[in-house]
């Protein structure tokens, strides 16, 4: 029997009010798969994103994290979203936290671990991303590409089963994109992690991605390697997109 | 002076703590706690404080709730100023960033985790002065306890204008006395506020 992909969306639809965000969605994410999506600008990416993870709610289909389906509302659900890593455009460190507390909230809170545990845990993520000598700063003395990476350390210290990125790098300053991406490189190559990014960055699609899923008014329209969806996308509306995002 | 001390003291610390859970009753995602805490905060923000105590003391005593006037007044002070609290502090929470609490959703926090381990910690910083603003109302709200004769400021100096009958320097003097307790207060509060300051 083959292994079930670790992510499942079916037939799901969202709605905000009227506005029609998520349109019969089907996608699977194997396990080790990284995902990148792609799409101009509410195409309902992030609502992709948090859906998965169920910070907002469909109102049609089902999602299943590794077999379980999302529950509605309430601990239960909580404890799936710990499987459900997130990192996001604005970072959403907790601005009155240490940077070593950031990371080891989850583990102690959510996985009952032993501080102890978990402040070894955090600095050895901390490590992973450059950026123990930090540990005792507050987020607001970061920059942009250093409270970043914490994020990611933070989401990694739940040893989630999917990390999940929605546009990690486009609040950055260009100069410190590549420190971000260098990061998320590593995770995709040396540990397998399972991931769906929300990125217009084409070189991190190009060496981590194994898809790339094109998104356009709330609908999945083409999903292909990378190689081939940059330089032979099959769409018209991809097509007109890469033109635009390519023009500069 | 003791008793106003103390009134206002045990009142206040009533206050934060029912005024918090009203105010998290408030952002609950529970629709009947949300109610339950806007009825409270709206009952009880917009009656007079006077009417209430007397009502507590006199009505509710016929209903078989009766306590000594002190802890009447704490009692009805602390209810009074829950209301405020609750609303000063659900501005708190509703100036943290929303992104704060989603990233305490996505990490698998619970409701009441979210709420006491990252959002309130952060609203309480915004809030100091506002409840440093409550705090001194509700010194000299405690005067009002005078009409059920608590024996606190108001009430020692009118009863010393009425055996001395000289209102000018026993009332200036109860003036002077509110002033000795609630300047110091709003100083507290402003040192309170540049101390707990988030740097963003
Ligand atoms: N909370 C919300 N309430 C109402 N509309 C929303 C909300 N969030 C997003 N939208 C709308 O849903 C659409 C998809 O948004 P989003 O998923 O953020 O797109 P993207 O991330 O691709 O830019 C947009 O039209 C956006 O305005
Ligand atoms: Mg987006």
């Amino acid at each position: 029997m083959p292994e079930q992909p670790l992510v499942v969306l079916a037939g799901v639809n969202k709605w905000f009010g009227d506005l029609h965000v998520l349109r019969d969605i089907d996608l699977s994410v194997e396990r080790g798969e990284v995902v990148v999506v792609i799409g101009p600008s509410g195409s309902g990416k992030s609502t992709l994103c948090r859906a998965i993870n169920r910070l907002e709610p469909v109102q049609e289909g089902t999602i299943t994290i590794d077999g379980v389906p999302l529950p509605e509302e309430g601990k239960e659900l909580a404890r799936l979203r710990a499987d459900v890593g997130m990192v996001f455009q604005s970072f959403n460190l907790f601005a009155h936290k240490t940077v070593l507390d950031n990371v080891t909230l989850g583990p102690r809170k959510v996985r009952k671990r032993s501080k102890a545990d978990a402040e070894a845990l955090g600095m050895q993520l901390l490590e992973r991303v450059g950026i123990a000598n930090k540990a005792r700063a507050y987020p607001a003395e970061l920059s942009g590409g250093q409270q970043q990476r914490v994020a990611i350390a933070r989401a990694l210290a739940m040893e989630p089963k999917v990390l999940l990125f929605d546009e990690p790098t486009s609040a950055l300053d260009p100069e410190m994109i590549k420190e971000v991406l260098d990061v998320m490189l590593e995770l995709a190559r040396e540990d397998g992690t399972t991931m769906v990014v929300v990125t217009h960055e084409m070189g991190f699609a190009k060496s981590a991605a194994r898809r790339v899923v094109f998104m356009d008014e709330g609908r999945i329209v083409e999903i292909a390697p990378p190689d081939r969806f940059f330089s032979h996308p099959e769409s018209e509306r991809a097509r007109d997109f890469l033109s635009k995002i390519l023009a500069h | 002076m003791r008793t106003t001390v103390v009134l206002t003291l045990t009142s206040f610390a009533a206050a934060m703590v029912v005024g918090t859970v009203v105010a998290a009753f408030r952002v609950s995602p529970v629709p009947p706690l949300r109610a339950a805490g806007a009825v409270w905060v709206q009952m009880l923000r917009n009656t007079p404080l006077t009417v209430l105590l007397l009502l507590f003391v006199f009505g509710f005593t016929k209903i078989g709730l009766q306590y000594s006037f002190e802890v009447s007044s704490v009692i009805v002070f602390g209810a009074y100023t829950s209301a405020f609290v609750a609303e000063t502090v659900r501005s708190g929470i509703n100036a943290v960033a929303r992104g704060q609490a989603e990233a305490a959703r996505a990490v698998g926090l619970t409701f009441p985790q979210i709420l006491g381990i990252v959002v309130l910690p952060q609203a309480f910083r915004t809030v100091v002065a506002p409840l440093g603003n409550i705090f001194i109302a509700l010194t000299k709200n405690t005067s009002i306890a005078a009409i059920i004769s608590v024996l606190e400021l108001t009430e020692v100096a009118d009863r010393l204008n009425n055996a001395t009958a000289r209102p000018i320097p026993v009332f200036l003097g109860a003036a002077v006395a509110y002033l000795v307790l609630t300047l110091p207060s709003g100083f507290a509060f402003g040192w309170l506020e540049r101390k707990v300051a988030i740097r963003r």
